[in-house]
């Protein structure tokens, strides 16, 4: 009975399971053995090399796309949470309770465009002849229409918009849970308004911006669509030297290491933040 | 005198929300609006309101494939990831197995990997194995990325409530194949709908499988791609704002399940 219990469960998950090993263990295991291979001229050689990473190391061009990613996602991650605290803050304690849900559904409206058309939507605000630079000229502030896409400024707004909304979420999720009798207890204590907020709301909402921290990062630095749409090609991010491997060279082996190095860097990030990761305390 | 102490109190709050809620939706009403436009480029003034761009996205055949392809591998991709993670979840939440954790961590691992390296994976795999690109690989890759979610939230709802009436169902003679369907799906079904819902609203929106694994027939997404080399243009506005539209709708159904659910539990 027992056995042919656990014999039928086995059955129910199998499926998942295999699915998961065929199209994303396999997948990822395939990638590593082409990471070690090599693309010379126009053939693929097999065997055991390590230049591709070698090539990762030495060229500035690869290098500098990592670090590029690196800096672009970092500043996003702050600014985003910079953004998004207060707000997320305001809707948990400012906004009547019965309010609460729509407010909060408007503040991540915009998060449910693909990120094609986000992108898009605002290479129509900040390209030279969109609304912003329309207006400041109108309003005198500037002379000549100004283009704030095709620079990394442009990647960063794109950014910024999208995980606003996203980290608004999750620490909001966080605050609501917090029991209120906790500040009364701190006011009761003696602490001011601020006191309170700084020792007991702000470390209890911890989980809450690492949780939004973390899929920020995760999110953006894999993400090709925004600098390609928003950044252009001046200067490059990690997902699109990746893409330009595959596209114009098909150069798998060089793909497939660049694809590893930046699951390397996400893991690591997972591994540092994960003790902060607790989902069901958000 | 209080009531203006209170104004003022308030004050710095409502702009606050009024400015983060003005760059929020910046692009959004940019896109929507200039999706009606007269003339030739999405760019003010706005000299609309016409429907013309609507109707020269509805009349676009590309477009139209796009949209019917999303339409299909966004349904079938979610039905079954859907049916695998509650199949997954159901055994691993009611038979106590050997290394179960491991398993559900593996189930839900590919939730922390950048769609793009799950991507390159598939393309790669798919290359050395001879698999053709196609509307199949995008819903594999599909799958791939909405089973993990599917099974985190059905995995969530199969709580000591359910196995306490499956357990009575069982005891007064019930197969375990009748408590399964007569038991535990309708008592679940809103946690199913709601992993299917935003399945079904990833699937739509993904750009990066689809793309590295589609050659003749695209989805959506990658149709508005392609559009975008002809630059600013408010046909791109119009099916722009068709996508957001769509799933807008799916959120409200998907809003309306869960609290009328709530509302009753």
């Amino acid at each position: 009975m027992n056995r042919r219990e656990s014999l039928k469960a086995w059955g129910l998950i199998a499926p998942a399971l295999l699915w998961t090993l065929a199209f994303f263990v396999v997948p990822i295991a395939i990638m590593t053995v082409y990471s070690f291979w090599q693309r010379v001229g126009t053939k693929t050689v097999r065997g055991f090399s390590l230049d591709n990473y070698v090539a990762f190391f030495s060229k500035t061009y690869f290098r500098e796309a990592l670090f590029n990613s690196l800096e672009v996602t970092i500043l996003v991650t702050v600014i985003s949470i910079l953004l998004a605290y207060p707000l997320a803050y305001i809707l948990a304690y400012q906004v009547p309770s019965h309010w609460q849900r729509l407010a909060l559904s408007l503040a991540i409206l915009p998060f449910w465009t693909s990120y094609v058309v986000r992108s898009y939507s605002w290479l129509l605000v900040l390209s030279a002849k969109g609304i912003v630079s329309k207006s400041l000229q109108t309003l005198g502030i500037l002379h000549d229409p100004v283009s704030f896409v095709n620079s990394r400024m442009g990647t960063i707004i794109g950014f910024v918009h999208f995980f606003t909304m996203l980290l608004t979420l999750t620490i909001f999720a966080n605050l609501v849970q917090i029991p209120r009798n906790y500040l009364k207890a701190a006011a009761d204590l003696g602490a001011s308004r601020l006191q309170a907020f700084w020792h007991v709301t702000l470390p209890l909402s911890v989980p809450g911006i690492m949780v939004g921290a973390f899929l920020t990062f995760v999110l953006c630095i894999g993400d090709y669509i925004t600098p390609q749409i928003l950044g252009g090609n001046k200067e490059l991010l990690l997902p699109q030297v990746i893409m330009l491997q595959i596209g114009r060279q098909a150069n798998f082996p060089m793909a497939s290491a660049l694809s590893l190095i930046l699951m390397l860097v996400i893991s690591l990030v997972f591994l540092v933040s994960a003790r902060y990761l607790r989902l069901e305390r958000v | 005198m209080s009531s203006l102490k209170r104004f003022l109190r308030l004050l710095p709050a409502t702009l606050y929300v009024l400015l983060v809620f003005a760059f929020i939706f910046l692009p959004v009403v940019t896109l929507v609006l200039f999706s009606f436009q007269g003339s030739r480029l999405p760019i003010p003034p706005f000299d609309g309101p016409s429907l013309k761009w609507y109707g020269a996205v509805f009349s676009d055949r590309r477009l139209m494939a796009a949209l019917n392809h999303s339409i299909w591998v966004g349904v079938l991709s979610s039905l079954l990831a859907v049916a695998l993670a509650f199949l997954a979840a159901y055994a691993l939440a009611r038979v106590k197995l050997p290394l179960s954790n491991l398993w559900r961590w593996l189930i839900t691992a590919p939730l922390s990997m950048s769609y793009l390296i799950i991507a390159m994976g598939l393309l790669i795999t798919f290359n050395a194995l001879g698999i053709a690109k196609s509307l199949v690989a995008i819903g594999i890759g599909h799958v791939v990325i909405n089973l993990p979610l599917c099974f985190a939230i059905i995995f969530s709802q199969l709580g000591e409530q359910q196995a306490r009436l499956e357990r009575a169902a069982r005891d007064l003679g019930a197969s375990e194949l009748s408590v399964m369907t007569l038991i535990t799906l309708p008592l679940i079904w809103p946690a199913l709908f709601a992993a299917f819902f935003l399945s079904f609203t990833l699937s739509w929106d993904e750009f990066i499988i689809a793309f590295l694994l589609s050659r003749f027939d695209v989805t959506l997404p990658v149709e508005i791609w392609s559009l975008l080399s002809s630059g600013l243009n408010p046909k791109t506005n119009a099916i722009g704002s068709v996508v957001f539209g769509v799933s807008i709708v799916l959120l409200i159904l998907l809003e309306t399940i869960l609290l009328g659910r709530r509302r009753r539990t």
